[in-house]
């Protein structure tokens, strides 16, 4: 069998789990896992070039709002609202990208405006609060049952493959991106930009080519998430805390592996839930303390996350 | 001048004044180490939370709860250093944002554990002063004073102690100083030593204006990086006119509009400072 054909059968294999009747629970947890991977593969493709973001909030909840917006304030279908919440995430993404691209903002400069957009992204969702809701954030109309499909409000089983869709679509993205020119120039251009523009690499075009894939991802994931969960405030879809939380998925599955910020997506969705299973939402705590030292512990000894270790063994 | 202009731009400057410190500590370990402490906020509400426990619930004299802070968060910061920096001292440096990213998740989960998640308060409080048309908080001037205070001495002792020339040494050339005789090694965790001091002693000056939270450090944690980088790193009087420039945009724009636009102002100016000159307002 060649691997197209086994990474078919796999996709189908997901696709299929729905039709065994699984609990809710269980699909709501592959759910958001799966939506978590969306943002998290979204981060990956930038930060293994060296571009680190801790901005991703932004996209994540501009995509999120742009889409809720739109829905609740002019009835555009979020079929309809997420493309043009991905649009405006690009269009903020290359407002912020090109200048810091252009004027070689890059290492822990770029990190920390990147920072700084984001906060700026939040404030705003807040302070918008006639029309978002401020910091009590807001629901997606609800329309009557039977007329869900058109609203983007249907149940599990159908997220589930919405969701599948998307994130397939994003390792599709990431096998193309490995296999065009472009991955060979942002690879020069991470190990020495002098050089790589000295040989006639368009390093801020490159650039802006990754970020505008990553953004769009991390909109998409945001606005698929506000949708699943229908509902969004500006601490639960954007901000610094889900920047780095995205960020967490990504280094500790692996982002050097396309399906690293999956495994990660799941190891952190899991360790979640376990963590509230076993403790109780008494110890609220518990899991970013576990978090963090996970964390601290994959820099330290695991860089390349769980998806570098098979990657050795293999 | 209008009464409530000046009362802004006063507000202003106290407020720069409690920005300075934490951006002090952070551009002493961001320059002198080279390593960006992402938790540094987290440190200070460690600091925010030791004070408000050994005065409230201890029962401690507060000057005796501040006197205690300083070395715990100093102990911190060595302890961060010894055990999460220093191994990644040659690790890229994204591998170094995330790790202490990871303490930040590591000190607000403990809080929350410790503490669970509500505000908690000191409860001190002084009168308001009035000086001409204009009342300033007791309570503001105090730490504004005592961060002056704090970046003196950090001041003199850089330059005039035989450590402190080391220190600012590595910060300009760190091939060149080990060649010289300077362990770079102790250096770093001196650096790292003052600079949980004087997140030590920022706890001590926030504790008392702010509700202590395990997100606290979020609400200023950001704008510190930024004041950080803003004055040049390794150039502490750019820090320090940063922080002020930063205390007056948002005291002004709060004034004129309201304080999350006035936020929103300040973190544009930042990306634009970034634009313009990548290497700091004041670089040399």
């Amino acid at each position: 069998m060649t691997r197209p054909v086994q990474l078919a059968i796999a996709l189908l294999a997901l696709a299929a789990i729905p039709l065994f009747g699984p609990p809710d629970y269980v699909l709501h947890l592959l759910i958001t896992a799966m939506l978590t991977a969306i943002a998290g593969t979204g981060w990956a493709m930038m930060g293994r070039f060296g571009l680190v973001s801790f901005g991703h909030g932004a996209f994540f909840g501009v995509g999120a709002y742009t889409m809720a917006l739109l829905w609740n304030l002019y009835g555009v279908t979020p079929w309809l609202g997420i493309p043009l919440g991905i649009v405006v995430a690009i269009i903020a993404g290359v407002m912020l990208g090109w200048p810091c691209f252009r004027l070689r903002v890059v290492g822990h400069y770029f990190a920390l405006v990147t920072l700084a957009a984001g906060e700026i992204v939040r404030i705003l969702m807040t302070a918008l609060r006639e029309s978002t809701g401020g910091s009590l954030g807001m629901t997606p109309n609800r329309v009557p049952v039977g007329e869900g499909l058109l609203a983007m409000q249907f149940g599990k089983a159908g997220f589930w493959w919405l969701t599948l869709a998307c994130w397939a679509g994003g390792l599709l993205v990431w096998w193309l991106l490995d296999r065009s020119m472009s991955s060979k120039a942002l690879a020069a251009i991470a190990e020495d930009e002098d050089a790589a523009a000295s040989i006639g690499i368009r390093v801020t075009q490159e650039k802006l080519k990754i970020t505008i894939l990553s953004v769009a991802l991390a909109a998409l994931a945001g606005a698929l998430t506000a949708q699943y969960r229908m509902y969004l405030s500006p601490e639960s879809v954007s901000g610094l805390g889900i920047s780095l939380q995205i960020v967490f998925g990504a280094i500790a599955g692996g982002m050097y592996a396309p399906l690293g910020p999956t495994i990660g997506a799941v190891l952190t969705i899991g360790l979640d839930e376990s963590l509230r299973v076993f403790f109780g939402t008494e110890l609220t705590g518990a899991a970013p303390f576990f978090y963090g030292i996970l964390l601290v512990m994959f820099m330290l000894f695991l860089p390349r996350g769980i998806a570098g270790l098979l990657e050795r063994k293999g | 001048m209008d009464p409530f202009l000046l009362e802004a731009l006063l507000n202003g400057v106290l407020l720069g004044g409690v920005f300075a410190l934490p951006a002090l500590g952070l551009n002493l370990v961001f320059g002198v180490v080279d390593v960006v402490w992402l938790c540094y906020a987290e440190l200070v509400m460690i600091g925010m939370y030791a004070v408000w426990f050994l005065y409230t619930q201890a029962g401690w004299p507060l000057a005796l709860a501040c006197a205690a802070c300083l070395p715990l968060v100093a102990g911190l910061g060595l302890a961060l250093h010894w055990l999460v920096v220093r191994p990644l001292l040659n690790a890229p440096p994204i591998n170094q944002v995330l790790a202490t990213g990871g303490v930040l998740f590591v000190l607000q989960g403990a809080a929350t554990l410790v503490f669970k998640t509500d505000f908690r308060s000191l409860g001190v409080d002084m009168p308001p002063m009035e000086l001409g048309d204009v009342f300033i908080s007791g309570t503001k001037l105090i730490a504004f004073v005592a961060a002056l205070v704090g970046a003196g001495c950090l001041w003199a002792f850089l330059k005039f102690t035989y450590v402190g020339t080391a220190i600012r040494a590595i910060a300009r050339d760190r091939e060149v100083m080990p060649l010289m005789g300077v362990d770079p090694r102790r250096i770093y965790l001196i650096a790292s030593g003052v600079g949980g001091t004087l997140a030590g002693l920022a706890a001590c000056l926030l504790v008392v204006q702010l509700d202590v939270h395990p997100f606290v450090g979020l609400s200023f944690g950001p704008i510190t990086f930024m004041i950080c980088v803003m004055g040049g790193l390794g150039n502490m009087l750019g820090g320090f006119i940063a922080a002020f420039l930063m205390g007056l945009i948002i005291s002004v724009g709060g004034f004129v509009g309201n304080t999350e636009m006035s936020y929103v102002i300040a973190f544009g100016f930042f990306i634009l400072v970034m634009f313009v000159r990548p290497q700091g307002l004041f670089a040399r």
